[in-house]
């Protein structure tokens, strides 16, 4: 299969080319909704990095791409040097809270979580590296 | 996005369209806080409203504390695609949203 690669500035004015190469092999047989779902991945996952993991400007993200529709899915690798951090490993949150007592955070994680067929996670030689795959065709 | 604003009195309408992506979603937060003193009745018009990401939920939220307080709030005409994210999130149960 094959793989591309994109590497980009971590800051949120640089997440429409994220999502631009993120579903850039999704054609029309990809439904408008699966299409919105890997946008959405995308951006909550993109906006975290840029939002959280470096301290100082000038940060980036390495985005990886391989496969598209059909049951092999779309796989996306978001890869960066910021400080070491799971996002997996957040808590959900509690979705029976009235509006008052909710938190303002963690939506977005839980929302990747619901939305992709596998999420997976590691640290590896100073690199975050969150893996993402979802099966396209579903509906 | 684009947000296009009616006010009738203490009632605003805000007419929603497009993408309410972190960005917007910023810029969304600053026209409600710009927007609601004196508003009794905020409406939300999500008829053109295509996609919505966590921090646009964020920005409903904060619509809603503040409109707790001081009257209602209610989204309407919500499309399929902004209405599963905010099923997903139990934002259905949050906010008070007419199809």
């Amino acid at each position: 299969m094959r793989t591309e690669e994109l590497r980009i500035e971590a800051k949120v004015e640089a997440l429409p080319k994220a999502i631009e190469f993120a579903t850039g092999t999704l054609t029309d047989a990809c439904s408008m909704r699966e299409r919105l779902h890997i946008e959405l991945v995308t951006e909550e996952i993109f906006v975290n990095i840029a939002s959280y993991a470096y301290d100082a400007p000038g940060g980036f993200v390495l985005i990886r791409r391989s496969g598209g529709e059909g049951p092999e899915g779309l796989t996306l690798t978001f890869i960066d040097e910021g400080a070491p951090y799971d996002p997996l490993q957040r808590p959900d949150p509690d979705l029976t809270l009235s509006a008052e007592d909710r938190p303002i955070g963690g939506l977005g994680v839980f929302l990747v979580k619901k939305i992709v067929t596998e999420a997976h996670y590691e640290y590896k030689d100073g690199k975050n590296i969150l893996t993402i795959r979802k099966v396209i065709g579903g509906a | 996005m684009e947000i296009k604003k009616e006010q009738n009195g203490t009632s605003l309408t805000m007419v929603l369209s497009g993408r309410l992506d972190t960005v917007a979603a910023a810029d969304f937060e600053k026209e409600l806080e710009a927007s609601l003193t004196g508003v009794e009745s905020l409406v939300l018009d999500c008829a053109e409203l295509t996609y919505v990401a966590s921090s646009g939920l964020r920005a409903f939220l904060m619509a809603q504390k503040r409109m707790n307080k001081q009257g209602s709030m209610k989204m309407l005409h919500v499309q399929e695609a902004v209405m599963e994210v905010l099923s997903m999130t139990g934002f259905d149960d949050l906010l008070t949203i007419e199809k």
